[in-house]
């Protein structure tokens, strides 16, 4: 049965209830109350809670745990997450699966407390030093938010790798009815440390980066043939076609319904995974489209890019891409209404 | 005639340090200890970035190479998930105490129950011997042409005598490699700080006062006079904290 649940309470509890048994963390609105909810829920079910020193501390406390197979996770936002990304560049690189919780707040530097979508590029380019991808899930409620709370942990797994779930600073503070998933039996991954070296490693000085190299893309192919996941509306009938995820993009379907009601052509994309990029869903999209436009809560337009190079990739095609960028926030469906019309209008320029 | 000793289980290959370094008896008292205590092959390391990385190539064991200064907080996750295995980091003193100085205070601040095993060479081995917290006072280093000076870059710090008096920790010393004595004396430190862990006692770390002939620019024997001769008065060998009701 539904119940109303906080965004970042619910994302704590269906943690738990997927299986996670470590979380360190440092405080930082709009996710303090993540580790708060996790400082009394991760005792009763024997798991360990650890309020860190630092969010640099927490990433290795999680590293710590994933060594040891357990399904462990941290959460954060702004420079918390920086604080974070040379765990997470690490815990790629050790094959460890682990899920990081980014409540996406506003801003560079300390930022601010606004709700914001602008670690886009940071989330889907890796974040830390080297080559690596994350797989990047963002939700737009808080039942997605709880639904791939579990698929991140699940995808960690199988790939050994690191899932972020991208979520927004209102996602994490406003209430939904939700219902929450059954509880999981929880298992150690089999190549974690159990103290007799069952798990052979190949030793830090006889690694191979060529080997290593071809590796690496053959994990990150497998996860772009197989994970993409999106939303999608009238694609093969659009004159445009909107993309937007999370919060916005919650708000971008419900401005296309009416757009639709109205009598314009318009459809959308919502990715659920920003990496890998949903690119299938853009072959069904109208050939004769006449151009895509990004809602985005970011300053310079971040997931216009993505748009822009799958265009190139999929229609191969020179249509216009438009983007929308609405700093910070949710916008208002009459909002991206109005600026539709613009764009209709020439009024707005394309930026690819 | 002299007693081999035997050289413990989980030790696979010959490490690879310079000759005259102090980190491989580190090493091979840390093996013989885990195998005199039967914990051999219930062991899990986070090794430190710097040559004590090289442990990674020396024993047959779990480990996880940490992030540059991070091995406390990693071996933290690692023993709060499996407390039955024994957790040893394995570290420097620029990885312990410089870059990692947070890291390394706030796991014994917790009384984690880890155990901490610090090589000082008061110097950074790895990158070519720069300056670290805990080189002396007029130490040259590639970072220190000059000498060191205390007045503007801070005095060695002595962690273990900062844990002995601050914090509420099981067992805290410092040791030396420089003669049998005192590395016989040192094997009882490590073993005290095992122990520890193993009973839950709680916090253990051992500092090792360790030469680095190649960026000291000696030869080894010189490099164990420079211990014997400086480096223990700045950094004094024994026990600081003492188990309770040893
Ligand atoms: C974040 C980061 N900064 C700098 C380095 C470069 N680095 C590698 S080892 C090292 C110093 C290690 O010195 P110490 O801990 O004293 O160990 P030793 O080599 O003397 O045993 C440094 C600065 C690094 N690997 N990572
Ligand atoms: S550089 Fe110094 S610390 Fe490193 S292996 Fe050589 S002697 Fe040992």
């Amino acid at each position: 049965m539904a119940e109303m649940i906080k965004g970042n309470h619910a994302i704590s509890e269906a943690a738990i209830r997927y299986g996670a048994r470590l979380y360190a963390g440092y405080p930082i609105t709009p996710s303090t109350e993540i580790m708060e909810y996790l400082s009394w829920r991760m005792p009763e079910v024997g798991g360990t809670f650890v309020q860190a020193e630092s969010e640099l501390a927490g990433i290795n406390m999680v590293i710590g745990g994933a060594a040891c197979g357990v399904r462990s996770f941290t959460a954060s936002s702004g420079p918390g997450i920086s604080l974070k990304q040379e765990g997470i560049t690490q815990l790629y690189d050790e094959e460890l699966a682990a899920v990081i919780i980014n409540v996406v707040r506003y801003g560079n530097g300390i930022g601010t407390l606004y709700t914001a979508q602008c670690d886009y590029l940071r989330e889907t380019r890796g974040g830390g030093n080297g080559d690596y991808r994350a797989i990047v899930l963002c939700p737009e409620s808080i039942q997605e938010a709880v639904e791939l709370v579990g698929l991140a942990f699940d995808l960690a797994d199988k790939y050994r790798t690191v899932a972020v779930l991208m979520t927004e600073g209102a996602l994490g503070q406003m209430m939904e009815p939700c219902t929450l998933p059954d509880f999981i039996e929880t298992k150690r991954a089999p190549w974690g440390f159990d103290g007799k070296y069952s798990y052979k490693k190949v030793g830090i000085f006889d690694r191979d980066s060529m080997k290593e190299a071809v590796l690496m893309n053959e994990k990150h192919n497998a996860i772009k043939a197989n994970e993409q996941r999106w939303e999608d509306e009238n694609l093969e009938d659009a004159d445009y076609v909107f993309v937007a995820f999370g919060l916005p993009g919650r708000s971008t379907k419900g401005a296309v319904k009416k757009l639709q009601e109205e009598g314009n052509k318009v459809g959308f994309i919502r990715p659920i995974t920003a990496w890998p990029f949903p690119e299938e869903a853009f072959k069904k999209i109208n050939p004769n489209v006449k151009g895509l436009i990004t809602v985005e809560a970011n300053a310079t337009g971040q997931l216009v890019e993505d748009v822009a190079l799958t265009v190139k990739k999929v229609l191969r095609a020179d249509i216009p891409v438009y983007s929308l960028p609405y700093v910070y926030g949710i916008p208002a469906m009459k909002t991206i209404k109005a600026d539709y019309k613009k764009i209709v209008d020439g009024e707005i320029k394309e930026v690819f | 005639m002299a007693k081999a000793r035997k050289i413990p289980k989980i030790i696979e290959k010959p490490s690879s340090f310079c000759p005259g370094c102090g980190h491989g008896i580190a090493i091979r008292l840390i093996a013989e200890c885990l195998e005199e205590l039967g914990q051999d092959e219930n062991i899990i390391f986070g090794i430190g970035v710097g040559c004590s990385s090289l442990l990674g190539g020396v024993l047959e064991t779990d480990r996880l190479h940490c992030l540059h200064g991070r091995a406390s907080a990693v071996c933290t996750g690692m023993k709060r998930v499996s407390p039955e295995n024994i957790v040893i980091s394995y570290q420097g003193d620029g990885d312990a105490y410089s870059i990692g100085l947070s890291e390394t205070t706030n796991a014994a601040y917790r009384n984690e129950n880890i155990t901490v095993i610090t090589v000082n060479n008061t110097n950074f081995g790895m990158t070519g011997g720069q300056m670290s917290s805990t080189t002396l006072q007029g130490q040259k280093t590639t970072t220190s042409p000059n000498g060191r000076d205390c007045s503007i870059t801070g005095s060695p710090i002595k962690f273990p005598e900062l844990v002995a008096q601050q914090f509420n920790v099981a067992y805290v010393a410092r040791g030396s490699v420089t003669s049998p004595a005192k590395i016989n004396k040192l094997k009882g430190y490590i073993k005290n700080a095992l122990e520890a862990q193993i009973n839950g006692e709680g916090y253990s770390v051992v500092e090792i006062l360790s030469p680095c002939p190649t960026n000291w620019g000696m030869t080894p024997l010189q490099a164990f006079e420079k211990i014997d001769n400086e480096i223990v008065k700045e950094f004094p060998i024994g026990e600081f904290k003492k188990r309770e009701g040893k």
